[in-house]
């Protein structure tokens, strides 16, 4: 199959890889302890750990990109950044 | 967990995945790769990295697009949501003319949307348009397609002709899902006809109007074909919403590296709002 329309580059598939481990991650998870975890958190909303995974990913997305617009190209940090909130989010959201 | 499991009916998801996978995460993953390089065609890449990413998040052009489209949702919203409650709340709940009412409000519904576009161009130039004519014989100096306010009072005009009623539809099914013993209590003890609105009518309308807003907001934040058949995103760039903004950098200047992180930015945004409508809503379910 001939996938160069897709113009894949390493950095990108790294990206999607990433995505795709963390759902099967995810799976696992959720096959040793099904249910999902719900809680109300400091948003005072029921989540579940899919929940939250998705806020952590959306909040990166937004992290990564206020990095890139306010101080500049290089996102460890910004990358940094995002694991603590993801942190955050799966502790207290 | 005396539950049994049996997970086996996720099968059947299967098809809708890969239908989903073909027209929307594959397509959404090229978005990606493009994003991060230059391309002059002919299939050739050169990777950039997050230069694109930047150059958009600093470029005047598409805050100014933001700008614009932030503005015109929220004008649209403020109009659309007052207005269709009212409206509602004027209809006739029995009787020969609610057919003729709901028949009347879903006819804009059914025109399709570059015909909307065409029907108020049309009906709105200076010349020969009805309501051009009009407003130019009251008095008005009014020409869409030279004057950014007249150009915009046309947009968000056209707009709320063509979706209010749907905002409508939406209240009036919520209004009519009230209860009769509500209102007789509120009869009872005497409520005026705000409280009853106020006490009664809107919190009952809460989730039909969320669901309102959100419809609205999706779709007015990604607007192309109606103001692009109307105005073209002119004069000069008074109505380049994003999308328009976007299709001109994509296939008029075949920038396709910016353009798609514009894409991405965009889907983000739109992503982030629709997610905070989607829990406000589900708050409010777990309140009833």
């Amino acid at each position: 199959m001939d996938l160069s329309w897709m113009a894949w580059t390493w950095q990108t598939a790294v990206f999607f890889a990433s995505i795709a481990l963390l759902l099967v991650a995810m799976t696992i998870w959720e096959v040793l302890s099904p249910g999902g975890g719900p809680r109300r958190g400091v948003l005072g909303l029921e989540t579940t750990r899919g929940d939250r995974l998705f806020i952590s990913l959306l909040g990166s997305a937004f992290i990564n990109l206020a990095w890139l617009g306010l101080v500049g190209p290089s996102l460890w940090w910004a990358l940094g950044l995002s694991l603590l909130y993801a942190i955050a989010v799966f502790r207290w959201v | 967990m005396d539950k049994t499991w049996n997970n086996k009916a996720w099968f059947l998801v299967v098809p809708v995945i890969v239908l989903v996978a073909f027209n929307a995460i594959i397509p959404l993953m090229t978005v990606v790769n493009y994003s991060v390089q230059e391309s002059f065609g002919g299939g050739v890449f050169f990777f950039e990295g997050t230069k694109w990413f930047q150059q958009i998040l600093t470029s005047e052009r598409f805050h100014a697009a933001l700008l614009r489209q932030f503005a015109f949702t929220g004008t649209i919203l403020l109009i659309e949501i007052p207005l269709g409650v009212a409206i509602a709340l004027a209809m006739p709940r029995r009787g020969p003319w609610v057919s003729v009412c709901l028949v009347l409000m879903a006819l804009p519904l059914l025109v399709p949307w570059h015909v909307v576009g065409a029907i108020w161009n049309i009906f709105a130039l200076p010349e020969i348009g009805l309501l051009g004519r009009a407003l130019n014989g009251l008095g008005f100096d009014y020409n869409f397609t030279r004057q950014v306010g007249s150009a915009w009072f046309t947009l968000i005009l056209m707009d709320v002709w063509h979706w209010t009623s749907l905002v409508v539809l939406l209240a009036y099914a919520g209004l009519m899902a009230i209860p009769e013993p509500y209102y007789q209590a509120a009869r009872i003890d005497g409520a005026s006809q705000w409280a009853v609105f106020r006490h009664i009518q809107l919190p009952k309308m809460n989730r039909v109007l969320t669901i309102a807003v959100l419809l609205r907001f999706m779709d007015s934040f990604i607007i192309y074909t109606e103001p692009f058949v109307l105005t073209g995103g002119g004069p000069g760039n008074a109505t380049t919403l994003l999308s328009i903004d976007l299709v001109k950098m994509a296939l008029g200047q075949f920038d396709v590296g910016p353009a798609a992180a514009m894409s991405i930015i965009y889907f983000l945004i739109v992503l982030a709002i629709s997610w905070v409508f989607y829990t406000l809503m589900m708050r409010n379910e777990d309140r009833w």
